[in-house]
């Protein structure tokens, strides 16, 4: 589950906005730029990142919003470098306009971070066949947390189905292992996502 | 009879029931304390009778103690309450030392040994003082603190920056503050009489039974004859609405015998309504869960068209029951209605006439709208999310 800390730094343009986003913990960084995947469809925003959403819906930018929208957390293999990112893209965009635009709406941007809490689903796999049935029925936020929690904040960059299912200590299946990566690029949904792995492990079984 | 959170498990989405198991387990043995100054009453009181049993059933060994204070003490935190909302209040010497000398007799009364305590609104902030060592207290803040009068923040402010961590219900009611603020949304019991499931038969008994004829769309409003409410903005919004569509009105509310701006507002709407046999005014009794039910059941739509709102949960109670929901563009409204998915916001009688006559024009989109708002209660606003947010908080503060 996804706990989340206020922290207290609002924006109300797109100056003070680079500011905080320099100066927030990486987990704020990571908030905004993943939380999108837990959130119930309605209210996923314009784009699948806050920074994005916000300056499009609320600074009326919409250049901006979709400059920054077209980002891919999945590109990065860790927090800082999606920090760097966003601040080049918004600092190249700002140095080519004449006024920073500011909030229209009376709705800053809040700035939040989140802690993960964990907890074990006493759930174990051996094979492929028991993978692909537990992951057919775990909860959603089991699928974030081996997904995006567990490349971006815990450093194991390949994700951790990825890494069991290509690793000599798990099922030692590479070119598998290897697709179920590149599934994290195609900016699906959390359950797009399952879907996909889902589909390649029964590919996979019915080669066998 | 099933084990009390195994009675969830059909209303909350799959996993919440496991999930809750595994995460109660990390805490299990913890000793919680709540501690507010009512035990019935209000919303604080109505969620920890639901909440505590839950959480004794997880393994946690929770207590809630109520603080006990003379009337000069609640009638200064009530001069608080407004405060810390807004509203301009003459707070005296007399009334800040009473506020303190209550904290002071309560400490030495109450039991506040605990791992975890929860200290709910401003009345019982200073028992701060009376913290156990190596306890971990939290703030829980219910009230919408966001512009308050800066001479009562200051006041309390030194007591709130030595908790442990605050909570909040919406991110613009988080302060400056030195310590970690966390987020949590109130919640709304499916099980509970105000939310639980009725039958036909018991809605049309109860509505009937309130005077009102089920002939007819119903458009409703259930809350405090409050001026930030705008019940007469709803008149208003009715009465564009019954120049086209052949409709009903139920405004539904308690006021307090001890509030005269209750009764004021009360004169405004019955003025405002006049002798229109298709207005409904009921003012119930603040016991009346099964009444406010039958009735959210009974609505076509349902309006919150308030001006200044904290979070709102007769929003959530709405949606819980699959009605579109019109509400005030304010507070944890616009947390709740999402436009065009769950209901309309709107900062007009206008708006919220223009979107009641969309709705009522299409049946089938009051439907489509209904079922989402239900879906969307049932993930973000139920007891058990409130429970997994609090259990979470605990595993995160105690590691």
């Amino acid at each position: 589950m996804e706990l989340r800390e206020i922290l207290g730094k609002r924006a109300m343009d797109e100056a003070r906005l680079i500011e905080i986003i320099e100066e927030v913990p990486p987990d704020s960084i990571y908030y905004h730029t993943h939380s999108y995947y837990l959130r119930h469809a309605y209210i996923q925003g314009v784009f699948p990142n806050d920074f994005a959403t916000w300056v499009a819906l609320h600074a009326q930018d919409r250049v901006l919003g979709e400059r920054l929208g077209v980002l891919d957390p999945f590109d990065f293999d860790d927090i800082e470098s999606v920090r760097s990112e966003i601040l080049t893209i918004m600092g190249d965009h700002l140095n080519h306009i004449k006024t920073v635009p500011v909030c229209t709406t009376g709705e800053p941007f809040e700035f939040v971070r989140s802690h993960v809490i964990e907890a074990d689903l006493d759930l174990k796999v051996w094979t492929l066949r028991e993978f692909r049935d537990g992951l057919a029925r775990v909860d959603m936020g089991a699928v974030f947390n081996h997904v995006c929690e567990a490349r971006l904040r815990k450093g194991r960059a390949p994700g951790d189905f990825a890494s069991w299912i290509g690793g000599r200590e798990g099922l030692g299946r590479e070119t598998l292992a290897e697709d179920i990566v590149k599934v994290g690029r195609l900016g699906l949904s959390l359950e797009g996502m399952r879907g996909k792995i889902l589909q390649l492990c029964d590919q996979a079984l019915a080669a066998a | 009879m099933k084990a009390l959170l195994e009675q969830y498990r059909e209303v909350t989405p799959p996993g919440t029931v496991d999930f809750l198991r595994q995460l109660g387990r990390r805490v299990e043995g913890k000793q919680m304390l709540h501690v507010n100054s009512t035990r019935y009453g209000g919303g604080v009181a109505e969620i920890l009778h639901r909440l505590l049993p839950l959480m004794e059933e997880l393994g946690v060994k929770t207590r809630w103690e109520v603080l006990t204070g003379t009337d000069l003490f609640y009638r200064t935190t009530k001069s608080f309450h407004n405060a810390l909302q807004g509203m301009p209040q003459q707070i005296t010497r007399d009334m800040y030392d009473s506020y303190l000398q209550v904290n002071r007799d309560n400490a030495k009364s109450l039991n506040l040994e605990a791992d975890v305590a929860m200290i709910h609104d401003p009345q019982p902030a200073p028992l701060i003082d009376a913290r156990p060592k190596d306890a971990k207290w939290i703030w829980r803040c219910h009230i919408d603190v966001a512009t308050p009068q800066r001479a009562v923040w200051q006041f309390l402010r030194p007591f709130v920056v030595r908790y442990d961590a605050a909570i909040c219900s919406l991110p613009k009611f988080a302060q400056r503050l030195p310590i970690p603020q966390f987020l949590v949304y109130p919640s709304i019991d499916p099980l509970s009489d105000k939310n639980r499931e009725l039958t036909p038969e018991e809605i049309l008994r109860t509505v009937e039974g309130l005077g009102v004829p089920l002939d007819k769309p119903i458009l409703l409003q259930v809350s405090r004859f409050d001026w930030f409410k705008d019940p007469v903005g709803v008149v208003e919004a009715y009465r564009m609405v019954k120049k086209s569509h052949d409709c009903r009105l139920v405004l539904a509310g308690g006021t307090a015998t001890d509030d005269p701006e209750g009764a004021e507002v009360l004169l405004a709407v019955q003025k405002a309504a006049g002798i229109d046999p298709d207005v409904h005014l009921l003012v119930l009794p603040p016991t009346a869960n099964l009444e406010i039910n039958a009735l959210q059941r009974a609505a076509t739509i349902v309006f919150q068209k308030s001006t200044r709102e904290g979070f709102g949960l007769t929003v959530a109670e709405a949606l819980w029951k699959g009605k579109p929901v019109i509400g005030g563009q304010t507070g944890g409204i616009m947390v709740q209605i999402i436009p065009g998915m769950t209901g309309y916001t709107v900062n007009s009688a206008e708006g919220a006439a223009f979107y009641a006559k969309r709705l009522l024009n299409n049946p089938n989109l009051i439907a489509t709208i209904g079922r989402q708002a239900k879906e969307y209660a049932r993930e973000r606003f139920l007891i058990t999310r409130h429970l997994q947010d609090y259990l979470g908080l605990m595993v995160h503060l105690c590691r």
